[in-house]
């Protein structure tokens, strides 16, 4: 599903945040991405939801290299992957109901769809109700679930989350943590860079460390061939 | 896709369009005078030049030529005349006033009817009205054709009469010049202040614009509103520079009306025509669809999102 091959990724301003990085994610798995802040979890993310391109090396999602995509196949390339941000990045003037449906919006779903849709992502995670409120009228908790709704609400086959938890309490963490993971057992391939190494040994999913720039205790010799061949 | 969610999206967008405008009334206002102003301007030109043409008669109808006859040539000899000219390529009509015809004329409209009577003969002499063909009326033409008529024994004084139209029709050219000089500038006006109204408004959705890039919306998607925004503010400021026009036509009938009546004709001001209202419309449709396409493709692009 994800496969990053020595990739190092330097900013206009000079920080190297990524070097040269190696690691694989397997479709249907659910990994946690860990490490100090500053260590390059953000970025990894930035680069599978193609937010920025590699320096060097080859980032592969779904078998197709980002660094070969023209910049007019990126929307319909964003549409496979739903992303939860730790600021959720809401619509603070929308309704909770339009923020959810926006995903299907730019993809011109037909309208019944879209309805049908949003109300089950907002089934999902337990905001059936609330759709006609403000994001601002929401708690911490229920806005962060809001995104995730909206994530999910294409149902792409990725899901990404940067510090989903990190403005919640352990009580409210740990739940979204159990959303995450129940998309995983419906087939969603899940990748959430978090902080939180308590809750990530609770949920006993497989953990890559970020250290520095690269994957602690990457060889390479985890990747596929396709790498080698490409 | 489907056809009906695309006609759906669309409409969604041109509501949305107009509920923006609505919800900023005065800088919505204010941006429509500017371009109802822009396009009013040379519109009225425009009429102005029409209206004039058609106040002051046709070109090829205006250009006409008067033969006065020595007092004293007999009524027989000037039809004879008449008759030769009419006969000649290049005149379109001959009309024969004989000095009892004119004199008759002149005592009923002139009021010197009895100052008149207290002279002894007729002052006034045959006059012949020569129209030339519209295909003669070339200045060449026209001072070849006076010769012809000056050659004659009995003719006195051959006067083209039209002089004054051409140049007339030569300032009205000048006036159309300038007109498309002026138009051509305010529509890059009108460009201009749709762009910058379409500016802001995208510097103002900022992370709206962020976050629908980041769930996928292409920049077709993203641009489309800013496009009806655009067209919109073109229509309804069409729309506006068309009243104005016709509040301008409006006040100005009246007078104008009296005036052709003084000179004893039932000329009446003309206001846009069927074609003006088109293209007042069409072009601030397209004009405020151009600058606002120009814009969100120069402003758009350097919105990406960040995470």
């Amino acid at each position: 599903m994800i496969v990053f091959d020595k990739v190092a990724k330097r900013y206009p301003n000079g920080r190297e945040a990524l070097a040269g990085a190696t690691l694989r994610v397997d479709p249907g798995e659910m990994v946690f991405l860990t490490g100090k802040s500053g260590a390059g979890k953000s970025t990894v993310l930035k680069l599978i939801a193609l937010l920025e391109r590699p320096t060097r090396g080859t980032v592969l999602i779904n078998n197709r290299n980002t660094s070969t995509m023209r910049s007019g196949q990126i929307p319909a390339f964003r549409r496979n992957i739903g992303v939860v941000f730790q600021d959720h990045k809401l619509l603070a003037d929308r309704p909770v109901y339009d923020n959810v449906a926006l995903p299907l919006i730019v993809s011109d779903t037909p309208m019944r769809e879209i309805d049908k849709r949003v109300r089950a992502a907002l089934d999902q995670v337990g905001l059936l109700g609330k759709e006609r409120m403000l994001p601002l009228e929401l708690s911490v908790g229920e806005q962060q679930r809001v995104g995730i709704a909206r994530a999910v609400v294409s149902k792409p086959p990725l899901l990404i989350a940067d510090e989903p938890t990190g403005n919640l309490d352990p009580d409210l963490a740990r739940e979204v943590m159990r959303l995450f993971k129940r998309f995983q057992e419906v087939g969603v391939t899940v990748v959430v860079a978090t902080h939180d190494v308590d809750l990530v040994r609770e949920l006993g999913q497989r953990e890559i460390v970020i250290e520095n720039g690269q994957v602690r205790g990457a060889t390479g010799d985890d990747l596929p061939s396709v790498v080698a061949t490409r | 896709m489907s056809l009906g969610s695309y006609g759906t999206r669309h409409a969604q967008a041109f509501i949305g369009a107009l509920g923006r405008l609505a919800r900023n009334p005065m800088a919505s206002i204010l941006t429509l005078l500017v371009i109802a102003v822009a396009l009013a301007l040379p519109m009225s030109l425009k009429l102005l030049v029409t209206n004039a043409r058609v106040a002051t008669g046709d070109f090829k109808n205006a250009v006409d030529m008067s033969v006065y006859f020595k007092t004293g040539t007999a009524v027989s000899q000037a039809e004879q005349l008449a008759k030769n000219a009419r006969s000649r390529n290049g005149i379109a009509d001959v009309e024969f006033i004989p000095a009892d015809k004119a004199l008759d004329e002149f005592r009923t409209y002139s009021g010197f009817g009895a100052a008149l009577e207290a002279l002894e003969q007729n002052p006034l002499p045959h006059v012949l009205h020569v129209h030339p063909a519209p295909e003669a009326s070339s200045p060449a033409a026209l001072e070849q054709l006076k010769q012809y008529f000056a050659a004659w024994p009995e003719v006195e004084l051959v006067q083209i009469d039209s002089e004054w139209v051409l140049r007339f029709n030569a300032i009205l050219e000048v006036m159309r010049k300038v007109l498309l000089i002026l138009a051509a500038l305010l529509g890059l006006g009108v460009l201009a202040v749709v762009g910058n109204t379409i500016r802001l408004e995208i510097l103002n959705r900022r992370a709206e614009i962020e976050i629908t890039k980041l769930v996928g919306g292409s920049n077709g998607f993203v641009r489309r509103p800013f496009l009806y925004t655009g067209t919109l503010y073109g229509l309804v400021g069409g729309l506006l520079a068309w009243a104005v026009i016709g509040i301008m036509v409006l006040v100005l009938s009246t007078p104008v009306a009296t005036l052709a009546q003084l000179y004893g004709s039932h000329y009446t001001l003309a206001g846009p025509a069927l074609e003006d209202t088109a293209i007042l419309l069409g072009g601030g449709a397209v004009l405020g669809w151009l600058g606002a396409w120009i814009s969100a493709n120069r402003h758009l692009r350097s919105i990406e999102p960040r995470a």
